[in-house]
This record gives structure tokens, sequence and C-alpha cells, in this order.
């Protein structure tokens, strides 16, 4: 029992991930119409915004101690922090180790300046061209911003952890009434489920209980019709895009602390997400979210001794042969609309 | 490069006075490798003799390519003495005086493996049969290793491995004109069990995640074998993806499983990121069976202890070398500091063992060159093979004829608690002398009585 | 794609494919039979044409006339025409089409280690697996259309490449792939003992080169790369023909409104299935000459980025066209093995005629580029060529020959027909 909640959380844990790309990736596709190959390379650079802040609070300047060596021979040189000057030895490094929570505030204008910058500079253009041009000059885009951080921040995973007072992990069972010591689960884990489900509750109450996201859910069911009411809709898209971006962002900020980003941890998550999109429906908000918690617990599910030692190797495809047997028993994935992206 | 070739005319100029005389059209049946006159692959011509670098430079190993790449850099320059010689001036052979290799000024050219055997066959064969490189090096996987050697050995060509951990690459798929500076698994195990022993004592149950694909397969066998030779027990073993980037769904039972140690049979950003995992859900921290649990991790290297961070601390490992060796483990390592000192000088920073292995791997094919006093590679295998040296960093070291294996002491390293710098994130353990990590050629762990180098192959 | 699938002859009411089909050189109409007989001549002359540049240049660094550089050429220009027969024709984007390849690449292995070494038999098997395995999951993926039918394929695609890095350890050697070994004695090669066996085609040995230097140039004809390129000559001839057939035709209605054709009572499902099928053995032959040519195959070719890049090489050439997927895949090709060789030392010579600082200058703002960089100006490439020749490189060299024309003053040539 024990054993099957670890994994459920594990699965929500997951699947928080794939939700919130997923959820931008579907924001884009049903507003636009845009198939946004770049979308896992907006998460990769909201990672990568915990990163740079990370180093922008570590800055420092060096002093020369002649006391000691470095390596060759030479006096070592050592690094001072500015906050360290600024604020003492303590608050100083206690700021630095927040990074990552300050970067949430520090990627929002970050991403949205990206995302319309995206969106005014390329993506527009495309609108009406076949899907097919639209991965292509995606997909260029993609590698571009991936090969740019690589230039800039190198090949190797960046290890961006959490502040301590979040680094361990705390006994959720006993919290739960189960015996003590059975279900240990790290605290960001938690907070980035948490995170996660207020970002997308968020997103579903600004497009269900604002004109803003009236007219934009209006516009995903008929473009044309909500052009012709005179409504500039195409603004609209515009800050939806931005919004897409800063979800996938804030995905990446939150999910540094869980693995070191690297530069192609974006095409890790580009086909997952694909296959959450499609498995939850293309075009349907609440699909895409559905589908990616699903697939995160049956992911965890099949990583389970037990059913290891069942299926050997089942681990490799689970999520895949999932992905087919859905599709074929629901023809549009769990929630999809009719007509959409099926020419 | 000469000034005519700036302009096209010329070149044409001269190419059409030349031109019908020299039309010497050559047919080579068999290998288009093969020179037609030395009878051997990609003789060099004129004074200059060129040599492919072939490592990651895309792909999440490329900063490990990277770091490769700056020591061949250095490597040849010390070849055409140029710089202050390096470990040229510690090695025990003492052919190699800075005139280049065989008198021949050394050049270079280099290729993307992209850490896939399909790409790393492409650049390999290009730079056989475009450039005309008398010998392939580097690499970052045993995938890539094993694949470039076996066309190496097709091609008639010498190659010299770069990173390359799993027991296949002189184990079950040795060649004859591949070789391996390198350790393996199996010298990872052997050399581990002892220390892990002596740090946790002989009664521990042990959990291994292993990478789903043959170097997982032959580390965690290696390492089970030794452990379980000194009393451990093996309590339970799961597969893990290579695609793998989250592992919380396979951390998360250890604790429950009644083991005390996890094994991570992990590299590169898998292990980063299981590591990271490991200890984000209190592994490091947590008691099991009345004891501190432990993680170890089987093949370090510089590159993931620095993805890894805070993580790696006190975490047990081993290495094939580290820059500390001489300071730390005395001077039977001699070698090392003068590595340090002029690749420190030139880069900045210290190198990394994949630098060093490489560096290690050029001057000693440059070295058996000059001792055969010819470039064809039987007669280059001829004189690796069996080759005893020491000063490069390793201490004694024997370049074995029977499976083309470097046999040398291990390192075994632990995560440093409080790292002065970003370079200085591990210490030295202990250093496992050789006796204890050698091994028979026909272990069954290294393909068994079948495995066989073959005969060697000039290309021609 | 579909202004340029109506402006094609074909679709033109007064000239039915079947009376064109019947007439000129070898049942291709004028304009077919020009393009066939200059990709012969392009393919017979590659050793010319891709090395343009004298022995020890500055510029041999782009130079790609070299045996194992060609042989991909033209065996990815085979993968990316199948590829065309699906997507250009139907409309059908499979995101899986490495799988077909990789199956064809482990068929013909096999075929070579246990039975013979001569290409022919291990290619043959190739194409049977390939189709085998296409059928199957053509059958299966062709239930649904549209991105589900994408994520279908690259669902199948995914699991095999899963599967063959790690379960199937035994049979595809995982990791590290399979290779003929010293120890692998095919039952009809009668190798001498510790022979390691070599691919050939009825004795001729796929290395076998014949190089011929003209003063400063050095050209290289090589027996393998002939054949594959003569094997690519039959199959793009195939694919004209089945562009051209009622069937292409049929393939082309399935593209422009599925709905409508099923409304006259045809069921198209058995039209799009041969399609596939027929595609995914293009595929298979891909796999199985990159085995003939170079006896290895790992799992990592049916990794999704493979079996994306062959739909990039299909939309960077100009999908639908007939020509274009071929030159895609060279591009591609081209970046990838020329333009990552490129290293900061070869660029410091070309540029050594500067003064240093300015040398210096240059050098690093080139660098970012070549080399290392490879995947960047690949990436702007894509972008570029998306941006401004929406119908991809074969729009490029119709608007370069419409530039010609119109120089030279000659009859004004009809509407824009894609140089299929």
């Amino acid at each position: 029992m024990e054993a099957i909640i670890l994994q459920i959380l594990n699965g929500l844990d997951k699947g928080s991930a794939y939700a919130l790309i997923a959820l931008g990736l579907t924001l884009i596709f049903g507003t636009l119409g845009v198939v946004n190959f770049a979308h896992g390379a907006l998460f990769m650079i909201g990672a990568f915004c915990a990163v740079t802040l990370q180093r922008l609070l570590g800055l420092s300047h060096q002093i020369v101690d002649e006391t000691r060596k470095d390596f060759l021979g030479n006096p070592l040189k050592i690094d001072v922090p500015y906050m360290h000057e600024w604020f003492g030895p303590e608050i100083g490094q206690s700021i630095i180790e927040w990074s990552v929570p300050l970067a949430i505030l520090f990627s929002i204008p970050i991403m949205a300046f990206i995302g319309i910058a995206m969106e005014r500079g390329l993506v527009k253009h495309f609108y009406k061209r076949p899907h097919a041009d639209q991965i292509l000059v995606t997909f260029g885009l993609a590698i571009v911003l991936q090969e740019i951080i690589k230039y800039f921040y190198g090949a190797n995973p960046i290890p961006t952890p959490a502040p301590p007072a979040f680094t361990g992990s705390f006994d959720f069972g006993a919290l739960v009434g189960f015996d003590a010591n059975t279900i240990i689960y790290p605290y960001w884990r938690l907070i980035y489920f948490s995170f996660s489900m207020i970002v997308i509750a968020g997103v579903f109450a600004f497009l269900q209980f604002t004109t803003f996201g009236m007219v934009v859910r209006a516009g995903m069911a008929d473009r044309e019709t909500v052009g012709l009411l005179g409504i500039n809709i195409d603004k609209r898209f515009t800050i939806m895009f931005a919004i897409a971006a800063c979800v996938a962002g804030l995905a990446g900020v939150m999910y540094a602390p869980i693995n070191s980003p690297n530069y192609h941890m974006g095409m890790d998550f580009l086909v997952l997400s694909f296959v959450v999109v499609v498995v939850g429906g293309m075009g349907s908000l609440p699909g895409a979210v559905l589908a990616g918690f699903l697939l995160g617990i049956v992911e965890s599910f099949a990583s389970m001794t037990q059913i290891l030692d069942i299926f050997p190797g089942i681990n490799q495809i689970i999520i895949y042969l999932i992905a087919i047997i859905i599709l074929l028993t629901r023809p549009r994935g769990l929630m999809g609309r009719k007509g959409v992206m099926e020419e | 490069m000469t000034k005519s070739n700036f302009t096209r005319r010329g070149v044409l100029k001269a190419g059409a006075a030349a031109g019908a005389a020299l039309a010497t059209p050559t047919i080579f049946t068999g290998a288009v490798w093969a020179g037609a006159h030395t009878g051997f692959t990609n003789a060099p011509q004129g004074d200059t003799v060129t040599l492919g670098f072939n490592v990651p430079q895309s792909g999440p190993y490329a900063d490990e390519g990277a770091d490769q790449l700056r020591a061949y850099q250095l490597a040849v320059e010390h070849l055409n003495g140029e710089g202050d010689g390096g470990m040229i001036n510690t090695f025990t052979s003492k052919t190699l005086d800075g005139t280049g290799i065989m008198g021949k000024k050394v050049q270079f050219v280099t290729g993307d493996t992209q850490t896939k055997s399909d790409a790393a066959r492409a650049s390999a064969r290009s730079m056989i049969e475009k450039d005309g490189a008398i010998m392939i090096t580097g690499g970052s996987s045993s995938g890539v290793a094993v694949a470039v050697q076996a066309l190496c050995q097709e091609a008639g060509v010498i190659f010299m491995a770069g990173l390359t951990h799993s027991n296949d690459t002189t184990g079950k798929d040795r060649k004859a004109n591949g070789f391996r500076h390198f350790f393996n698994s199996y010298m990872s195990g052997a050399a581990l069990a002892p220390v892990l022993a002596k740090a946790y004592g002989t009664d521990r149950k042990a959990y291994h995640l292993t990478a789903d694909y043959n170097w997982g397969y032959t580390t965690e066998q290696a390492v089970r074998e030794s452990t379980e030779a000194m009393g451990w027990e093996t309590v339970n073993s799961v597969l893990t993806p290579l695609t793998q980037t989250d592992f919380s769904s396979y951390i998360a039972p250890v604790l429950n499983s009644g083991a005390d140690v996890l094994v991570l049979n992990h590299y590169g950003g898998n292990m980063v990121n299981s590591l990271t995992n490991a200890v984000q859900f209190g592994l490091r921290a947590a008691e099991a069976n009345g004891k501190n649990f432990e993680i170890v991790v089987p093949l370090y290297s510089e590159l993931m202890a620095r993805g890894a961070g805070a993580n790696i601390k006190g975490i047990l490992g081993s290495q094939n070398w580290d820059w500390k060796l001489e300071n730390q483990a005395g001077a039977k390592y001699y070698g090392t500091n003068a590595f340090v000192q002029s690749f420190g000088t030139k880069f900045g920073f210290p190198p990394s063992q994949a630098a060093h292995t490489v560096y290690v791997q050029t001057l000693l094919y440059a070295d058996a060159v000059n001792r055969a006093g010819s470039f064809n590679p039987c007669a280059v295998a001829e004189a690796l093979a069996g080759f005893e040296f020491d000063g490069m960093g390793n201490g004694p070291t024997l370049y074995r004829a029977d499976d083309h294996q470097c046999f040398k002491d291990v390192v075994v390293v632990r995560g440093k608690e409080n790292p002065e710098n970003e370079f200085d994130l591990v210490e030295i353990v202990e250093v496992t002398p050789v006796e204890q990590v050698t091994y028979a050629p026909d272990h069954p762990q290294m393909g068994g009585a079948e495995a066989s180098l073959g005969a060697c192959n000039p290309g021609a | 794609m579909t202004e340029q699938a109506t402006n094609t002859p074909i679709a033109k009411p007064k000239a039915p494919p079947s009376i064109v089909a019947s007439t000129g050189f070898l049942g291709l109409n004028r304009k077919d039979a020009t393009l066939l007989a200059l990709v012969v001549v392009l393919t017979m002359l590659a050793p010319f044409i891709l090395n343009p540049f004298p022995e020890g240049s500055g510029m041999a660094q782009f130079n790609a006339g070299y045996p194992d550089l060609m042989q991909r050429f033209v065996i990815f220009g085979i993968f990316a025409i199948g590829f065309n027969i699906l997507f250009g024709l139907t409309g059908y984007l499979s995101f899986g089409h490495a799988a077909f390849l990789g199956v064809g690449s482990y068929a013909a292995i096999w075929m070579m280690k246990l039975v013979t070494l001569n290409i022919i038999p291990a290619i043959i098997l190739s194409i049977i697996f390939a189709g085998l395995f296409a059928l199957l999951v053509g059958f299966i993926c062709l239930r649904r259309s549209g991105i589900y039918f994408s994520i279908l394929t690259l669902a199948f695609a995914q699991m095999s490449y899963a599967l063959a890095y790690s379960v199937l350890t035994p049979i595809t050697g995982g990791e590290t792939g399979l290779q003929i070994k010293a120890t692998d004695r095919p039952i009809l090669s009668g190798l001498e003992p510790g022979e390691i066996g070599r691919a050939n085609f009825f004795g001729i040995d796929m290395r076998t080169s014949y190089e011929l230097s003209l003063g400063d140039w050095l050209f290289t004809f090589n027996a393998g790369y002939y054949i594959a390129a003569v094997v690519m000559l039959l199959s793009f001839y195939l694919s004209i023909r089945i562009f051209r057939s009622p069937f292409g035709m049929m393939l082309r209605a399935v593209k422009s409104n599925q709905q409508r054709m099923s409304y006259t009572g045809l069921n198209s499902k058995p039209y799009t299935l041969a399609a596939f099928v027929i595609s995914g053995m293009y595929a298979g032959l891909a796999g199985g000459l990159m085995v003939a040519m170079d006896t290895q195959v790992g799992p990592e070719r049916m990794f999704w980025t493979a079996s994306g890049e062959v739909v990039l090489m299909a939309i960077l050439g100009g999908v639908g066209t007939l020509i274009g997927p071929v030159l895609g895949a060279g591009m591609i090709k081209y970046m990838e093995n020329i333009i990552s060789k490129i290293n900061e030392t070869i660029l410091h010579q070309w540029f050594a005629f500067l003064p240093d600082g300015l040398e210096d200058f240059v050098v690093s703002m080139i660098y970012p580029f070549i080399g290392k960089g490879w995947h960047l100006t690949l990436g702007i490439v894509f972008m570029l060529v998306v941006i401004f020749l929406p119908g991809g490189l074969v729009e490029g060299g119709q608007k370069i020959a419409g530039l010609f024309r119109r120089k030279a003053k000659t009859d004004d040539t009809p509407s824009k027909t894609p140089a299929e």
C-alpha cells in the first residue's frame, strides 16, 4: 500500500511537469493553430532563468590570498560574492541560496518578452502556412535557442539547488496516518506539485472568469466570427502566446532543483509533451492536464519491481504503449475536439 | 597554406600544365584505404602525419569532448616540440624528442561523434577516406568506442580509445587494431570492493539501479560479483531506461526494500539525475538496518561531479586518474604534475581524467611508431602490445598483449565535503594496486575463451 | 503543397496520367525524363561535382567527394524519396519512419552474419522485413489521421528504439550494436579462419575504389557508391512512376479531400496502407544499403531524432516534389559531415592572411557556427529556408532558374511548375 501511494506521489509529481508543458502547448495550438516545436526550448529557458539568477546573485570579484596557493602554485584567488559584501556573509549567502524561488519573479518578464518576441517576430507569419512549415521553423528555432544556451552555459548539467529549508525530505506517511518512515517524500517535489496545481488553476480561472479569457475561448472555437465582431483577436492571441511561454518557463524554473538543468532538457521533454497533448486530445486544455497526470502515474507504476518482474522492460515503453491503446480506443484522445488536426 | 591557393586561376593554370602528365589512375582492389605502394592504409606522404580526433562535440557529453580536444591539442604541441613538453619529459620511453612522429610534423583533424555510433563512424570514415588519418582516437561512450574500433579494424588503422569503461571494448569486442588506456567495469568493481568493505563493513545489503544497456550490465555485474565475494548481499537490481530523466519512481522504493546501500550504475546525465534524486529522497541522511544508508557510484567523472553539485559529497566511486594524484598519493604517480602544470598553464584549470587518458594515448601511439620505426598499424600494434611504461601519471603500467588493455592502479575517490573551488570536487581515498584489479584475459566477464583479438589488419 | 499538387501536369485534365505514362522515354513524359536524365548525370559524375577544390587547398575542407559521404547522400536520398511517397502524396506525416530503417538494417546485418556476405540477399531481406513491419504498424496507425497518426507512428518507433537498446540486446547488440566479427562464419561465404567478412556484390568489395588524380585534384570512384547510386536511380525512377500513376493520383485525392473521396464510395485505406508499406520498404532498402556500405547497426538509428531528420529533409527540400527530398537529404548530411569538421585551427589557417587582431576577430565571429556549433548553423538554415522559400530548396532552384530565364529573354514559362 505504502509503495503504491509513493508511486502515486511520484506520478503526480512527474505529471505536473508534463501537464504544465502540455498546457502551454495546447494553449498555443488551440488559440493560434500553431504546432510549436520550440515549446520544449521555452521550458529549458525557464530552467536557465533560475541558473542565470543564481549566477547573477553569485557574481563576485576576486581577491588574492598570498598565503595560499592554487593548483599551479600561484597565489590563490578567492571569489567573494558581492552579495556577501553588501549584506554580510550570512544574509548574502541565504539570498544566493534562495535564487530559485526568486527566479519565479525574475523569469516572468523574461519569458513573457521571449513569448511576445517569438509570436510577433516569427510565429505570426506562419498562421496560414501548412503545419509542416510550422514544424520546420519552430524546430529550427528550438535548435538555435538550445545552441545559444549551450554556447554560454556548456553542455554539462548545472546544479541549481532549492533553498536549504526545502532540500530535504520529510515523513509524509506519518502526516496522513501511516506507520512512521514508510512514505518519505522530498519537500521540493510536493512544492512543485502544489505550485503546478496553482498555475493550472490560475490559467483555467483566467480563461473561465475574465472577459479576456472569454474572448480567447470564443476565438479558439471560431476565430473568424470573433474577428468579424470587430474584436482585435490578434493582440489577445499574442498575449496568450506570452502566457503559454510563461507557463512553460515557470515549469522550468521550478524543475531546476529536481534535476540539474542542461541545454537539451527541452528536447528530452518535447516528444513526451506532444504525446501528452495528443493523448489528452488536440485542443483540449483539461485533456492535456488529465493526460499529463495519467501518463506520469502510469510511468511511475511501470517502474515498480513487482511489475518489472512480470514484464521486463515495460518501463521502457509504457508511455507509448498507453498512448497507442488510448488513441486506438478513443479516436481523438481523452477529450479531443472533432476536426482539430485530423486533416 | 600557400598564397597561390587564393587565386583560383593560378591553381587552374598549374593544374592544366601538370594535368595530362600527372593523370595517374590507380586501382585498388580489396580495400580502398590501402596505400598503393606502402602496404598499409594512409601511409603518411611528405613531411606531415595526420591524426583523427573523434570526440563528442554535440549532445550531452560535449563538455567532456571539449576537454579531450584540449588535451589532444596539447599533445600535438608537445609532440611537435612546442610548449613545455608535458609528460614527454617524464615518460620512461625516450623516443619522443619534439620533432613530431618519426620526424614528421603532427597535424590533426577533428570530428563530432554526437555520441551516436552511426555519426561516429561517419566522422571516422571521413577522416580516413578524406583526410588520410593514420590513427583515430577519442570518444566518450562505449557504444561509440566499439563501433569505431570495429571500423578501424576493417579499415586498417589504429584506434586509440578515449573514455570507454565497458568491459566489452577490450572484452568480447576487442580488436587487434584497438587499444584502451582507460580502465573498465571489472577494475572498478575489484578496486571498490575492498574499500567499500573497509568503509561500510562486510555485512551490507545492496540495491542496484542500473542503466539498461551494455555498459550498465557489465558494471553491475562487476560490482556485484566483487562485493558479493566480500559478503555483501544484493537485495534487488532494477534496470532504468537510458532516456529516463526523473528517477524518483526508482529511488522512492529503495528505503523500504531492506537495503542499506544504493549502487548507481549510471553515467553522465543519468548519474547526475539519479544521484540528485536519491539525495532529495533523503537517502544520505537515512538509516537502515541500524546503519547509515550509503550511496556508491562505481564510475566517477569530474564533469558529473560538477553537475551533481553538493549531492556528490561523501559518495564513493572510482576513477582512472585524478589531477591531485601525485601530490596526495606519492611520487609513484609522477608525470601527473607535469601534465597538470602544462594543461593548467594553457587553459587555466586542471585537466579531467578524460583529457588525461587521451593525452596519454596520443603520446603512447607516437612513441610506439617511433619504436617500431614504421606507421604500419601492424608494426605499431606489435610495439604497443606488452609494452611496459611509467611516468604517465598512473604509475607502472602494462599494455597487455592479450587484450590491448592497460593495467595500472585504480583511484578510489570520494566526493569532497568542503570543496575549495569548482575543480576540487573529489578527494582520493585510496589507490588500489594493479595486482588487485588484474584478471585473466579469458575472464567470463570479458567474453570468456571465445573473445579474441583476431589478426592485425594493415588495410592492404 | 496543395497548390503545387494541383499545378502539376497530371492534375490538368488535358494530360491524363495514363496517356502521359504510355508515351515517351521509359514511360515518362518529357519533363520527367529530363529530370531523370539530369539526376542520372549528377549521380554518375558526383565524384567530380562534389570534389571541386584541389587537394591541399584551404577550400578542400568543403569537398564532399569521398566514399562515405557520397554513399550517405544517396542512401538518405532513398530514405527521403520513400518518405515523400507517403507524406508528399497522401499528406500522412509519419514521425516514426526511422524504425523501418532500423528494422531493415538489423535484418541485413543478420543475413550477412549468418548466411552470405553478398549484399543483394541482405538488401532483399531488409526490404521484406521493413515491409512486413510497415504493414503491421501501418495497419494499426492508419486507423487514425492527422496528428493522431503521427503520434501513433512515433510511439511505435520509440518503442522499437527503447527495446532495441535494452531488452532486445541479445538480438540487436544493444548499445554497442552489431558488427561483423572474426567469429562470424556466414554459411555461403567460404571465409578463411580468422578472416573478418566484408560486404561484397558478387565478389566486388564495397570498398574497392579507383582513384584518379588530375593535377592537384583527386577523384575517388567507389564501387559501393556506384551500387548505391544505381539503386537510388531505380528508386527515383520508381517514385516518378508512382507519382504519375493512377495510384499516385488516388493518393493525392486522399490528401486533398479524404471525405469527398469516401462519399464517392471509394475506400481510401488500402491506398494509403499501400503507400505506407511502399514507403516503409524504401526505408528498409535504405537501411539495408547502409549496412551494405558500412557493416554496422546501432539502435540510435531508430531514435525519434532520426525520424524527425527525414521529415526535415523532405520539408527542407520541398514536400511533394520529386527531387526536393533528395536535395534536403544532401543538404542536412553535408552540414552534419562537413561543417562539423571545421575547427578553430582550420579557421586560423584560412584567415592567416589577415593582420593578427583582425584574424582573431574574424575567427571568433565565425567560430560559434562551425565545428561543435554546426547544429546552430543547421537550425538557422532551417529557419531561413522555411521563411524565405516556403516551397523548400526546390523553390529556391526555381527562383534562380527563373532569374536566368528572364535574363536570357526566352519564351515566358507558363505557370510556376515545380521541378517534379
